[in-house]
């Protein structure tokens, strides 16, 4: 939506989850790239799914922590009942609260089918805190929001409005040391994308 | 060669580990690559990349002037700088400013190129790389080997001893392990640091965006942690448009590490909010050294499209022997070696230009289309008309470009080998051959060249004739090739005609950086074919063949001589390399190749003028096989065998090893015979299987079909 800037329209009716072509190419890709993916029909099961993640990981017990940076779907729900689903999860993300969290929950723009890349206006110091700092990263996406590829999806920002645009493909990796594949070398070792489906004219 | 570098050489490839693993990652490439380009139409894109940087290379002035503009409107402080000098003062001015005690890097050529870490730490200021292999190396105090892995040429071992140290702690060899401590010891870093320091892939003149990829995702923290970010970028990064990166963000990561996208792209269009809060303090430094000069340079203009992949360095069969320790200064292998004379100066590339062995694999993978085998023979071609050195190349050279002198001083030693003759093979050789046959036997010179046998030949009168292009192995070592070319050309049906005063092709001075003596040869060859009378001329080499075509009518044109040029020209239409020609025959239906019952299995090598200067790989193979002949491919076939015309003679350790390599490949296949249609490559194979006792038949592939003709006369 050229001119728009970053203000992305989210007005816009979403696909089906299982049957969208584009949904599963990204999928694919994304995996292929080293990142877990898993789909969620409506926000509230996109909730449930970040905090089987986050459980998995062990947050909530032992002190240990999360940060989800301001986002839209994270807006769809009271702060009260975030912190009684998602125990250990903290909503003010500094550079202290991130560096001490053990997964970044950040919400994505723009996802692009063919490399399976997340495309992010990371221009609030926060989403680049949550998505990098941490070792898990959970990345939020609306099902719908998936374009051909990275050019494609670029086309639907502007760098003038936009001044720190966050590509993420896949979880960090490093090859230097005897060209052995590393994963999490200075960002996430782990990525899970959560693609989930937005309920229109719901809570927004 | 500088004594120094040829020292060097040795020592590489002597070391324990570092050909080995090179090899490996440089075989592991080949395939790769090809997976990461699957579907995606290669020439298209780099056609699309070339363009659009070659555009920019045109411009630079005013693509830097409106970056400028785009990204200070968008609250960056650029600045356009043209020294080492000038870009290590300003980031010291403004590391003064901010009391910084503490500075993180992510990978950038551009400050490597200045040293930049040396003038911060003398002025007290801690610096960080964090991309791990170039932490790597700055703890070993070296520069990195490659340009895209910097710490290549270190084993785990290595990294676990300079890791120890550093963390005062025993750390094991385990990968994982040293890489959860380069993690642990740089975060701290990262957090406490005032100043971040990056590169930029590309730099987007019309938004003043910067694009800066990684795969760790320590840039995104080093622009992002520290409020203050100084970006160093070469003003060859500069694209026109935003959509500009579209292509080159879809090779680079390809060609760089075989990947379809790295995992952290980066759009930065000015200062975005600082992590502590307010908007960082963004400088970017568009520094210029060298560029400029580059940019008005009709021909190394091109090598300011490059965009850094390091994909000329992962092909090169040099580099994976030796390393960029050895070929190359800041920036290594091909691309370093054209950039290093350009920035620093050609005396500088000294050296570095003639470890080059022109085989042009880089230029069939380079993404910028960059024709890097002719940009570094410019470089020794500058090198050459600068130094003292090749005064004794120039000498030897001023015999071959001179026909009569030439052709005697082979036949003369023709007669002086006699007594050291052993069979096919020279036990002892004359003159400036002696240092090249250590592993591998060269052959005796004829003693009657092709020319003198010529007349001899029985051959049909016919309405269809082709001259013959000799080139001086096949004329005074294999004139058996030239026989077997004519006898199958005659069973078409063709009479074959050999113009006596046809000399050199002048490719060994073109190799050697001597465009003078090349036009000579060339000069003389367009006079000895200017009879009419035939409907080609046919070579049986295709260093020749690329010579006559494309070198020739060059040469004359850059020496002034149009006349000859264009009739070079002529002559470049009507010359096609023996295979090519002999197919056209059976395609017309001219001839047919008898199959003998089963012949034996043969592996086929490329020659790299065959390949990827003719793209004729095809033709040879499809005669073999309808020939009866089994073809066996070995792996790796189009690689350089190391002959390289005088290659061999000047460095002949490198070549040694990419023939022993050449020779383990071919015995791999258990083929019972070699065919290729290089005359030089038989040169150096035959000799290498001779010098091995390697059961192996090695013969040119006019050879091979000829033998059939035999069978069946």
């Amino acid at each position: 939506m050229p001119g728009s800037g970053c203000s992305l329209n989210y007005g816009v009716e979403s696909a089906t989850l299982v049957s969208d072509p584009m949904l599963e190419k990204f999928r694919q890709n994304a995996e292929a790239a080293g990142a877990e993916t898993v789909t969620a029909r409506s926000a509230d099961a996109a909730l449930a799914a970040i905090a089987r993640v986050l459980k998995q990981e062990g947050v909530g017990e032992g002190g240990r922590t999360a940060v989800w940076a301001d986002g839209p779907l994270r807006a769809t729900f009271h702060p009260e009942i975030l912190a009684q689903m998602l125990p250990g999860v903290l909503l003010d993300v500094t550079r202290e609260s991130a560096a001490a969290a053990h997964a970044g929950i950040t919400e994505f723009d723009w996802g692009a089918a063919a490399t399976g890349t997340l495309l992010q206006d990371a221009s609030a110091a926060a989403q680049r805190l949550a998505s990098a700092l941490p070792p898990v990263h959970v990345a939020l996406l609306r099902a719908d929001r998936i374009a051909e590829d990275i050019g494609a999806a670029l086309r639907r920002f502007e760098p003038a409005r936009a001044p720190f645009l966050a590509l993420v493909t896949g979880p960090s990796r490093t090859a230097d040391i005897e060209r052995v594949l590393t994963i999490g070398v200075h960002g996430p070792r782990r990525l899970v994308i959560v693609l989930y489906e937005p309920e229109t004219g719901h809570a927004l | 060669m500088p004594s120094d570098l040829r020292e060097q050489v040795r020592r590489a490839l002597e070391h324990p580990h570092l050909s080995a693993a090179l090899t490996r990652f440089s075989e592991d490439y080949r395939t790769s690559r090809a997976r990461a380009y699957e579907g995606v139409d290669f020439e298209a894109l780099r056609e699309r990349i070339a363009a659009r940087k070659a555009d920019a290379a045109q411009r630079l002035d005013e693509l830097a002037a409106r970056f400028a503009a785009a990204a200070s409107a968008r609250g960056a402080q650029v600045t356009r700088l043209h020294t080492p000098a000038e870009v290590r003062d300003y980031i010291l001015g403004v590391a003064r400013r901010h009391g910084a005690r503490l500075v993180v890097k992510s990978k950038s050529m551009a400050t490597e190129e200045i040293h930049l870490n040396a003038t911060l730490e003398q002025a007290g200021i801690e610096v960080k790389e964090t991309d791990l292999g170039e932490w790597i190396v700055q703890l070993a105090r070296q520069r990195p080997s490659h340009m895209v892995l910097p710490a290549i040429h270190l084993t785990r071992d290595d990294v676990a001893e300079l890791f120890s140290r550093e963390v005062g702690e025993r750390l094991q060899a385990e990968i994982p392990r040293l890489v959860q401590v380069a993690r642990e010891q740089l975060r701290e870093k990262f957090l406490r640091a005032e100043i971040g320091i990056t590169g930029a892939n590309i730099a987007v003149a019309e938004t003043g965006s910067l694009v800066i990829c990684t795969n760790e995702g320590n840039a995104r923290l080093v622009a992002t942690l520290p409020p203050v970010h100084i970006a160093v970028v070469g003003v060859e990064k500069l694209v026109e448009r935003l959509e500009d990166i579209e292509p080159i963000l879809a090779a680079l990561p390809r060609s760089a590490t075989a990947q379809r996208i790295t995992s952290y792209v980066s759009i930065l269009t000015g200062p975005a909010e600082a992590a502590g809060g307010g908007a960082q303090e963004m400088h970017i430094i568009l520094y210029d050294r060298g560029r400029m000069e580059m940019a008005r340079d009709p021909l190394f203009r091109q090598a300011l499209q490059c965009i850094r992949c390091a994909s000329c360095l992962n092909v090169c069969p040099v580099y994976r022997l030796v390393g960029g320790h050895v070929f190359g200064k800041v920036y290594t292998g091909a691309i370093g070696t054209v950039l290093t004379a350009c920035i620093d100066g050609v005396a500088e590339a000294r050296g570095l230009e003639q470890l080059c062995i022109e085989c042009g694999a880089c230029r069939d993978v380079c993404p910028a289309k960059i024709d890097l085998p002719e940009l570094i023979l410019e470089v020794r071609r500058r090198a050459a008309g600068t130094a003292a050195r090749p005064l004794a190349a120039r000498a030897a050279f001023s015999i071959v470009s001179n026909r009569r002198a030439f052709h005697a001083l082979l036949r003369a030693a023709s007669l002086a080998q006699k007594p050291l003759a052993d069979g096919p093979f020279l036990r002892h050789l004359p003159m400036w051959l002696t240092e090249a046959g250590k592993n591998r036997r060269l052959p005796a010179l004829a003693s009657v060249p092709l020319r003198d046998r010529f007349p001899r030949l029985p051959q049909p009168r016919s309405e269809r004739r082709v001259a013959f292009f000799a080139g001086c192995l096949i004329d005074f070592v294999y004139p058996e090739i030239g026989e077997a070319v004519v006898r199958i050309l005659n069973r078409a049906g063709i009479e074959v005609v050999f113009a006596e005063k046809q000399t050199c092709c002048g490719a060994p001075a073109h190799f050697s950086g001597l465009p003078e003596a090349a036009a000579a040869n060339a000069r003389d060859n367009v006079e000895a074919f200017s009879g009419a009378g035939y409907e080609a001329v046919i070579s049986a080499c295709p260093t020749c063949t690329a010579a006559l075509c494309t070198d020739a009518p060059r040469a004359l044109r850059q020496q002034g001589e149009h006349d000859l040029a264009g009739r070079a020209e002529h002559l470049a239409a009507k010359t096609v390399d023996f295979s090519t020609f002999i197919r056209r025959l059976v395609e017309e239906g001219a001839m047919r190749m008898p199959a003998g019952a089963s012949q034996p299995p043969l592996t086929y090598h490329d020659s790299c003028h065959l390949k990827r200067t003719l793209h004729a790989e095809q033709p040879p193979r499809q005669l073999l096989r309808g020939a009866g002949y089994e073809l066996r491919e070995m792996q790796e076939s189009d690689v350089c065998c190391g002959m390289g015309g005088s290659y061999s003679l000047k460095i002949p350790e490198v070549s040694s090893a990419m023939l022993a390599r050449k020779l383990r490949m071919i015995a791999a296949t258990e083929a019972e015979g070699v065919a290729l249609d290089c005359p030089g490559c038989l040169m150096q194979i035959r000799g290498g299987c001779a010098a091995a006792d390697a059961p192996v038949r090695v013969h040119h592939t006019a050879e091979w079909l000829a033998s059939l003709l035999e069978a069946t006369d």
